[in-house]
């Protein structure tokens, strides 16, 4: 059986390669200045690379987007607070997923817990030790205003007796929902701070 | 499961060491003269037949007239326990003897005991407040508190 032989292209191989190296040549001697960016949908301020605002509003925009929080003295509200980090409510939605074991590193305190006269010093100098600013969330019924113990002879009725509160969140304990609504109210407390007053 | 031994014949044999300790007896339990408490218990503690060298926990209860101390002891190798009382009287300063020489379990227990009610332990070597701060008055969990 004979072999057919392929037929003669169009072009030779000299002549393809040289309407490659003109198509090149042409391309490299139209495209010397870029093309501008498709920037006619910024309004002009961006164009200019300038975002006005006020220092108070990007330092309480920072605070308010990711308060560390510290955890003192968890008893049973500690188990609602656990369900709000988890993936259900996912505090972390507000910046919050970062719980520091130590106050040094934490911007916000969630008191959790009934507190006792002999602890009282302790939680005053742990307040002392976080950085300012600081934030104080009473969650709970105990740490309003001591709860069911407040009439026992060694209950501190309320942390706002140690401590500056800055939020109460009644309940007993306070259902997630209910801290996270708390987690807000302080948000918009930060939102509204004047750091240079 | 621990068996609990029978006080009366516990009591009976303890009345052949130490006639004077045992006050009185029944199944549960055995009431003993706070005098006597140390050596009755270090009595059961080296005894081979009994070998209670386990405390379980020492509390006490307020009866107005008296305060009445209860205190559970246990042998690990028997497996069987024990419930040993005994009495103190007075509401300004009752005091017992301490047993922290023979169980060292018994040094917070009755530091608590101190603490809550008021009694003393005499020959404790650390007998201060323990959850209450010093300065507290009064000792919370008696029934006349408040």
């Amino acid at each position: 059986m004979e072999i057919e032989r392929p037929g003669d292209f169009i072009y030779s191989d000299t002549d393809v390669d040289l309407y490659e190296g003109q198509a090149i040549e042409e391309l490299k001697a139209n495209s010397r200045v870029p093309i501008p960016d498709p920037d006619e949908w910024l309004d002009e301020e961006i164009q200019q690379n300038i975002l006005l605002t006020t220092v108070d509003w990007v330092l309480n925009w920072g605070r308010r987007s990711s308060p560390w929080v510290s955890l003192c003295f968890p008893a049973c509200c500690a188990f609602e607070f656990i369900a709000a980090m988890g993936p259900r409510f996912d505090i972390s939605r507000f910046g919050m997923e970062i719980l520091r074991a130590s106050p040094r590193q934490a911007d916000l305190m969630i008191t959790a817990g009934t507190l006792t006269w002999k602890h009282a010093p302790n939680i005053r100098r742990i307040y002392n030790q976080m950085a300012e600013p600081k934030w104080v969330i009473a969650m709970g019924a105990c740490a309003v205003s001591g709860g069911i113990f407040r009439s026992g002879y060694n209950v501190v009725p309320g942390y706002n007796h140690i401590i500056p509160v800055d939020v109460y969140i009644p309940g007993c304990p306070p259902r997630p929902e209910s801290l996270i609504q708390g987690i807000q109210m302080l948000q918009e407390k930060i939102a509204k701070r004047k750091n240079f007053a | 499961m621990t068996v609990a031994l029978s006080a009366k014949e516990v009591a009976a044999k303890l009345e052949q060491q130490l006639p004077s300790g045992i006050i009185e007896s029944n199944e549960g339990s055995i009431l003993v003269n706070s005098e006597f408490l140390p050596d009755i218990i270090a009595f059961l503690k080296t005894t081979p037949e009994f070998d209670f060298d386990y405390l379980n926990y020492i509390t006490a209860v307020d009866y107005l007239d008296y305060f009445e101390l209860v205190y559970q002891l246990t042998s690990m190798n028997h497996n069987h326990s024990l419930v040993i009382k005994t009495r103190c009287y007075g509401r300004e300063n009752p005091s017992v003897p301490s047993i922290v020489d023979l169980f060292v379990a018994a040094n917070p227990q009755e530091r608590e005991i101190y603490d809550l009610m008021g009694i003393r332990f005499e020959g404790h070597p650390n007998l201060k407040r323990m959850f209450l701060w010093e300065g507290f008055e009064g000792h919370p969990q008696r029934k006349d508190y408040l």
